[in-house]
């Protein structure tokens, strides 16, 4: 199947800076692609550059004819000046019947909320009706950024659920970002590891043992952070599923020590 | 009917605060009140321009506000601090306008009716002027609603459905140079901005969607433009800050109904 959006060595700069280096990455249809990265690693600049917000100095993005995008910005703050109802915001810019309104809320969770101000939602309502928002224009790529920031760990849970449900029932495939492998391993079917540059990708299993990912989360050789189960059972082949990228500036660690 | 001039203040008043209502509300959500003072303080530049080579007032003051409007949006996207930029150029407008104002004569004898505004005065032209431009503006944001919405409340969420706010912007800016260009002889330079906001501002604590708030904002600012001019009658105090103390009346009231939290 061919892609639902591409991204061709692209570079980004702001404000004069370098801050994406000849990054390719495409999603193919009904795919969960995770993009993981310490803070400040371009995660949201390389969304906002597939989504055409930000220009790219080189490259290309490519997308499908008619693409249907659903976008969930990382964070919605509503001032309080403008009045607005939940039910009145699903429907900006493009109007949705009241029923469609309704039931996508539901869908989400949220029923009976429809007539309530945005400015006076919880974090996790805002995170899901931000999700109903994207959902309602029916896409075929549902691009999240950080979808779960200020959730508690049981709400992140359930709102991965939620995504993995929506990707079943829709069909449409899902572009997030994270800064958390941990949270979104068993929700993704591919991960992409980002520091400027795409510094490994494949598999959530494959990408967690990889020499790179460990150097740039700093669970290399002091293994501080290596709190996380799977370090236990992963092989030491990591070849299948998983494409090294090496660029002169790469990270010292490529090996990692395993007691 | 048309010869009464309370009727044709009124008719005056009505046609300006048909666009000072939605473009006001917009004022509020982007929170750009600054932005309206620079841009209606720099109508006295052009007043005393357009006097100076004799020509029409309402082309002066348009095309002086708009470039005014377009400078402090450029400004902005390239990332200027917005606060004192529209600080020095709010008020640098005004000093500039009254400098040139003072050498012209005909602007320096009727001074105050440019600041304070003159609705006492309007003639039938005036009218037409006002209700042309009043629905000009009003064309222009209803035709812009959604995209303008979507942008003032995110402008990532707007591009990603596929809306230029920059687009969006040059809109706001086009609507708010010819609101001061037509909102000046009522309410006068100095005031135009209040005219903006107080009305929004009052209307907010009453509405519960978008639409609603620009429509009670409109409404507001018709019943002030009434009440000032009847107090103005009656106490023959001056009308465009008598329109100005009834509208922060309203708001006074709204906001003392309560559910108004900034």
């Amino acid at each position: 199947m061919s892609a639902l959006i591409e991204a061709r060595k692209i570079c980004v700069s702001l404000g004069g800076q370098e801050v994406l280096h000849d990054v390719s990455l495409q999603v193919a249809p009904r795919e969960i692609v995770t993009i993981l990265g310490p803070n400040g690693s371009g995660k949201s600049t390389l969304l906002r550059a597939l989504l055409g917000i930000v220009p790219v100095s080189h490259g290309e993005i490519r997308r499908a004819p008619d693409l249907r995008l659903g976008y969930m910005p990382q964070k919605l703050h509503i001032d309080r000046s403008m009045p607005l109802s939940v039910r009145r915001f699903l429907s900006l810019p493009q109007r949705h019947a009241r029923a469609d309104c309704d039931a996508m809320l539901a869908r989400v969770g949220l029923p009976d909320l429809a007539m309530r101000p945005m400015s006076g939602l919880s974090g996790g309502q805002m995170q899901r009706v931000l999700l109903a928002r994207a959902l309602l224009t029916r896409p075929a790529l549902l691009v999240l950024d950080e979808p779960t920031q200020g959730l508690d760990q049981l709400g992140e849970a359930a709102f991965y659920q939620l995504i993995d449900e929506v990707r079943s029932e829709t069909g449409a495939a899902v572009l997030m970002v994270s800064h958390d492998l941990h949270v979104v391993m068993s929700a993704s079917d591919r991960v992409i590891c980002l520091n400027g540059h795409i510094c490994c990708e494949g598999t959530p299993r494959v990408v967690s043992s990889a020499p790179e990912y460990r150097a740039l989360f700093g669970l290399g050789t002091r293994g501080a952070l290596a709190l996380y189960q799977h370090e236990h059972d992963h092989d030491h082949s990591h070849d299948d599923g998983l494409e090294h990228h090496h660029h002169p500036h790469d990270h010292a660690h490529h090996g990692h020590d395993h007691a | 009917m048309l010869d009464d001039f309370l009727i044709r203040a009124g008719l005056a008043g009505i046609g300006v605060a048909l666009a000072t209502g939605p473009l006001g509300s917009f004022v509020v959500w982007r929170r750009m009140a600054y932005f309206g003072d620079a841009t209606s303080h720099a109508a006295i530049l052009g007043v005393a321009l357009a006097l100076a080579f004799d020509l029409p007032i309402g082309f002066g003051t348009l095309v002086i506000a708009l470039a005014m409007a377009v400078t402090v949006a450029y400004l902005a996207a390239r990332g200027w601090a917005m606060d004192t930029t529209l600080g020095v150029l709010a008020h640098s407008a005004l000093a500039f306008g009254l400098v040139a104002a003072s050498f012209v004569p005909a602007a320096r004898t009727d001074l105050s009716a440019w600041l304070f505004g003159d609705i006492l005065a309007v003639s039938k032209g005036d009218i037409g002027f006002i209700w042309i431009g009043a629905a000009l503006v009003v064309a222009l944001l209803v035709w812009r609603w959604s995209a303008l919405l979507t942008s003032t409340l995110n402008e990532d969420l707007a591009s990603a459905s596929g809306l230029n706010p920059d687009r969006e912007r040059l809109v706001l800016t086009l609507a708010l140079a010819l609101t001061v260009a037509v909102a000046l002889k009522v309410v006068g330079a100095l005031l135009i901005a209040a005219m903006l906001i107080i009305p929004a501002a009052a209307a907010r604590g009453l509405a519960r969607s978008p639409e609603a708030m620009a429509v009670l904002a409109t409404v507001i600012g018709a019943l002030a433009v009434l009440g000032g001019l009847a107090l103005s009658l009656s106490q023959d105090t001056p009308a465009g800050p008598s329109i100005v103390v009834m509208a922060a009346l309203a708001f006074l009231v709204s906001a003392s109904l309560g559910r108004l939290r900034f």
